[in-house]
């Protein structure tokens, strides 16, 4: 044994330096690995070292539907200290720049948060901001995302309903909340025991109360929620504690962070492929050592294991540079997740992270190189004795088979070990065996191709380069199967985030002229006239004005909701139960909707006859014929499902999961939804001011803005990816600029030899870059044509969306990864170029 | 004592264009200690042999005893211990590991027995081929007699029974040849080996006991040397 460690050592002086270069190959892949569990550790000790601080609180109850007055009494008396919240979204208005939009509004009542700092500017805001509260004047704090987008600073003011507010300060982080909240959501802070006078509170909105409570000393929160647990269900009341929203936080990053680790997971096996092939090559050179070490009498095993020893060897130092290097990225990582981050990460090495990275890689490493070494077991001594080939070396091996086996399992129990999903875990190493296939498929089919028509009438150059993408010892395959899987990484992500955005875009009605983009809701009855004479005067269209009923469901075929709720054999889903339905009210169908089974009747017996919409149907393990009962705002109203409606939700419309006939709900208390169509944002502006002013309970959703916010959302998304994905591109270029070294000392002789032959040094750049602009486009080609299925796949079963793919991007894709794979190329091979031949033969023999 | 016998010793192999048969029904024997060589044109046969012989390979029919070991029955692992026992080689193009030095390369059979400290022995030997100043010089930084040289010392290094050689001198120019030959005899009379020498070169061969002269494959004449043999 320990012979074969010397052996296996003394062999490596003269090719560690190659060796180290297989090895590169798997830096980067350990180092995005590394780095984000680092990442992800630290993250969790974060969350759990901040919990407190992200509730701002020891426990949190909400609820959004009245709750029975001792009940509400009781909330008052929990806990050492407490602050109440109220919530609801409404319309803001910055007179002294005019910007107006629908934002959050939270009143609140007392010194929240109790843990953790709240940001604002100046620092004495949050004092001010206090007093002004308990003695009932009309100051804001207001989050800075709504101020920058107005121009607006504190000192101004802000109106909400019918009255003005004083901006005492600019909110740049609120407890528990991270940047990408606060952009989808931006938030108005003011005093609760003031907004009975704005006039908002009366009616329409949907309105979300909550308390925040500090307990004492010793007194036990968990204790405490057990007890009142089954009494707050059963009215509606919510529980959010430090170590729920610590689980919850914590569960979300690990989810994101695993999802995260198996792109990185991918830039590994890229490095994988390329140390395999590397190696092939390595053994190739070494075939003749290795039958002269059998010769001498070392035994097929041997041989083996000193080779295996080199690589592993290698594969370790990769691992443990990778290693090291990813402790490093990690350093970089808060600030690529700022946006999304509800707490500061302390960031430190992770050695958990680390000993993981340093035995995954050493284990693929392995794995991979195996695939190559195992012909070494078979090298047959008589080569020393024979120049003559000697067919050894090709025979069917069945470890082969065991290895492809284990690495095969390997990948699907990483996976698994990442997301916890076997599905997912399947699909995974599905997908990637089967890009990996397909792009080893192309590069077979081009070696093939290639070979089977070859332009034997074309110039020598071209000839000459063509005929090297079959040579022996060629890596078209290689090439293509990396610097495409390469491309089509980025590629999907380039196209799945212009799909989102087409998505948002799409039903954002940039598509059509027709289409709404903006939503007034909340409209009165007595404001019906009003609203719609203002939308007249602006010229705007009413592409649809719908009068909307919230009710909740009271019982399905007599059974109570109570009593489904409590048989937990029912399967229905808890959110149908309790939520509050808007339901419409005509005796037709709109255009996005098409009926899918029954009729649409007025009435079935001596009930109305409702429709709902087909999936709701099948989730609430309903049947045609089935009767509902709904609470109409106190009122029983029994209803009979006669038909099922299948809607297109990618449209800006009012759809409606249930849908009543005409005559049953006229009198009942009701708001209208209006949808118009703006055509720029000054009208935009100068409209949502005036209704504001007008009907301050009316909000205005303006889809140009929505849009914008997840496009921002999605550009921060996306950068995660991109950043993760770069670990992908990089390690393929490295695979590419290891082949290309490896690989030298062939393309020399061959070279030198053409030189020798009277080849112009023109003529053997262009025979190079001919051959690498073959596979770069190839390469890179079959990487966009993957992704362009991928996405589409995602577009169609995921997103369920038309897919327009945007051909910029791809061709800039195509075109970056042609380039330098052609650069790389040449870049090393202008050693042939500028020695003298024979200086180049004497050195390289 | 026989070293060696080979006993109806065919070779076939199966070639595009049907079987071709390299070696018909070979037999003869040799005592430990004897020098044998084997004659013939290029083709007729004489690598085959020796790599039939030396447990490199294995026949078609026949078999091939060596130091009593019958080798057509074991496996390719086993052959080669056998030959780490009992075999020494010396190849045409002389075959040292490229990666070792010139001293690493004559240690290389002892290690394989798993003997320790073997750097002296090595370093005797080379110095007995006049290599000793050498030793830390890769094979690319050797002329080819240096490089015959080393194999000659690494050859020897396991103290083998037999000693195969083939084309020791194939690749050299005269004067290199004839020093290495002188070598070559020299240690292996020191070392009472039992020599099998391939060679095209009737003169060399008639340094040797022993003659095996084949052509097409098969033996056309055994003959004892007269001047060895008194
Ligand atoms: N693997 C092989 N397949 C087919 N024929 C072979 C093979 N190896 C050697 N031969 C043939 O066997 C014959 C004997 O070869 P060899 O033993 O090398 O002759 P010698 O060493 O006497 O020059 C030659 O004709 C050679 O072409
Ligand atoms: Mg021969």
């Amino acid at each position: 044994m320990n012979f074969l460690f010397r052996m296996a050592w003394r062999d490596s002086r003269r090719s560690r330096q190659r060796l180290l270069l297989f090895m590169s190959a798997i830096v980067l892949g350990i180092s995005a690995l590394v780095g984000l569990n680092s990442f992800g550790d630290n993250l969790a000790r974060s969350i759990d070292a901040q919990a407190r601080e992200l509730l701002g609180a020891d426990l949190v109850l909400s609820y959004a539907k009245a709750i029975p007055k001792p009940t509400e009494d009781y909330l008052k008396k929990i806990g050492k200290n407490r602050t109440y919240e109220v919530s609801f979204a409404s319309m803001t208005l910055f007179p002294r720049t005019g910007g107006v939009r629908l934002a959050q509004v939270k009143g609140l009542d007392g010194p929240f948060p109790y843990y953790g700092e709240w940001e604002v500017q100046p620092r004495s805001a949050v004092e001010q901001f206090r007093q002004a509260a308990a003695r009932n004047e009309r100051v804001a704090l207001v989050d800075d995302a709504l101020l920058i987008q107005f121009g607006a600073k504190p000192g101004d003011s802000v109106r909400l309903g019918t009255q003005l507010y004083f901006i005492a300060g600019r909110v740049l982080k609120t407890p528990g909340q991270s940047a990408v909240t606060t952009s989808v959501a931006p938030t108005v802070f003011v005093a609760a025991k003031s907004l009975p006078e704005t006039g908002l509170l009366q009616r329409g909105s949907r309105i979300q109360h909550r308390y925040y409570y500090q307990f004492a000393k010793g007194q036990d929160v968990a204790d405490f929620v057990k007890a009142n647990e089954a009494r707050f269900d059963k009215v509606g009341i919510n529980q959010d504690t430090v170590e729920s929203r610590k689980q919850q936080t914590g569960r979300s990053f690990a989810d994101l962070t695993r999802f995260l680790n198996l792109v990185a997971f991918v830039a590994l096996l890229l490095g994988c492929v390329g140390v395999a092939s590397a190696v092939h090559l390595y053994v190739k050179e070494k075939v003749a050592s290795v039958a002269v070490l059998r010769t001498l009498g070392a035994s097929g095993r041997q041989a083996f294991l000193i080779f295996l020893i080199q690589t592993a060897l290698m594969g370790l130092v990769g691992a443990i540079v990778g290693a090291l290097a990813g402790s490093l990225v990690q350093l970089l990582l808060p600030r690529v997740f700022a946006g999304f981050l509800p707490v500061t990460v302390e960031t430190a090495i992770s050695w958990s992270a680390v000993a993981q990275g340093v035995g995954v890689g050493l284990l693929v490493a392995v794995l991979f190189a195996m695939l190559p070494l195992l012909t070494i077991r078979n090298v047959s001594p008589l080569r020393t004795l024979r120049a003559s080939y000697e067919d050894d070396t090709a025979g069917r091996d069945p470890f082969r088979w065991a290895v492809y086996g284990l690495i095969v399992l390997f990948v699907m129990a990483f996976s698994y070990w990442q997301t916890r999903d076997w599905k997912v875990a399947v699909g995974f190493t599905g997908g990637l065996l089967a890009a990996f296939g397909i792009l080893t498929g192309l590069g077979l089919l081009l070696i093939n191709g290639v070979r089977r028509f070859f332009p034997r009438h074309w110039s020598f150059v071209w000839r000459q380069s063509l005929a090297s993408l079959y040579r022996p010892n060629n890596q078209t395959v290689i090439l293509i199967t990396s610097i495409g899987l390469g491309a089509f990484l980025i590629a999907t992500l380039t196209l799945t985030q212009n799909l989102l955005l087409d998505r948002v875009a799409f039903s954002g009605g940039e598509g059509g002229s027709g289409r709404p983009n903006m939503v007034l809701f909340d409209i009165q009855n007595e404001q019906k006239a009003g609203v719609r004479a203002l939308v007249d005067r602006y010229k705007l269209p009413v592409v649809q004005a719908v009068p909307v009923v919230t009710m909740r469901l009271a019982s399905i075929n007599g059974r109570s909701v109570e009593a489904i709720q409590a048989d937990t054999s029912a399967k229905i889903p808890e959110w149908a139960l309790t939520r509050e339905y808007r339901v419409t009210y005509r005796d037709s169908l709109i255009d996005s909707e098409k009926l899918t089974a029954g009729t649409v009747q007025a009435n079935a017996g001596n009930m109305p006859a409702i429709t709902v919409e087909k999936d709701y149907l099948s989730r609430m393990k309903l049947k045609l014929g089935d009767t509902l009962t709904f609470n109409v705002q106190g009122a029983p109203m029994a209803t009979v499902v006669s038909g099922t409606r299948e809607v297109d939700w990618n449209r800006v419309q009012t759809n409606f999961l249930i849908v009543f006939p005409n005559g049953v709900l006229e009198q009942a208390p009701q708001f209208q939804v209006l949808m118009t169509r703006v055509s720029n944002t000054e009208q935009s502006a100068a409209f949502q001011r005036e209704l504001v002013s007008g009907f301050p309970n009316v909000s205005a959703i303006d889809l140009g803005l929505i849009l914008r916010t997840v496009d921002e959302i999605l550009q921060k998304v996306s950068f995660v990816i991109q950043f993760m994905a770069l670990f992908s591109i990089l390690t393929g270029l490295l695979v590419l600029a290891s082949s290309v070294i490896i690989s030298r000392y062939q393309r020399m002789q061959e070279s030198v030899l053409l030189r020798t032959l009277g080849a112009s040094r023109r003529q053997i750049l262009w025979i190079q870059a001919i051959e690498y602009l073959m596979l770069g486009v190839l390469a890179a080609l079959s990487g966009v044509i993957l992704a362009l299925g991928a996405t589409w796949g995602l577009a169609y079963f995921v997103f369920e969306t038309p897919f327009r793919p945007d051909l910029l991007p791809l061709l800039a894709v195509l075109a970056v990864v042609t380039v330098l794979t052609v650069l790389i190329g040449l870049f090393n091979s202008r050693a042939v170029l500028v020695r003298p031949p024979l200086e180049v033969l004497r050195a390289e023999a | 004592m026989s070293i060696l016998r080979v006993e109806n010793l065919t070779k076939t192999y199966s070639s595009g264009s049907g079987p071709l048969t390299v070696l018909h029904n070979v037999s003869f024997e040799i005592q430990a200690g004897d020098t044998f060589s084997i004659v013939g044109p290029s083709g007729s046969g004489k690598t085959t042999l020796l790599g039939l012989c030396a447990g490199l390979d294995r026949a078609t029919s026949g078999s091939v005893y060596l130091n009593g070991i019958r080798l057509d029955n074991l496996s390719e692992d086993e052959r080669a211990a056998v030959r780490n026992q009992h075999v020494g080689f010396i190849f045409q193009n002389f075959q040292l590991l490229p990666t070792l030095t010139a001293l690493e390369n004559v240690m290389v059979p002892m290690e394989l027995q798993g003997a320790r400290n073997v750097e002296k022995t090595a370093l005797d030997l080379l110095d007995r081929v006049g290599l000793a100043k050498r030793s830390h010089h890769y094979p690319t930084q050797l002329s080819g007699g240096e490089q015959q040289r080393v194999s000659l010392a690494r050859a020897f290094a396991n103290r083998p029974k037999i000693l195969f050689a083939d084309e020791p001198t194939g690749n050299l120019d005269t004067d290199t040849g004839d020093t290495v030959e002188a070598l070559l005899f020299d240690l292996n009379r020191e070392a009472g080996t039992t020599l099998v020498l391939v060679t095209h070169d009737l003169e060399l061969a008639q340094r040797t006991g022993r003659i095996l002269k084949m052509r097409g494959g098969a033996v056309v004449d055994q003959l004892v040397n007269e001047r060895m043999s008194d």
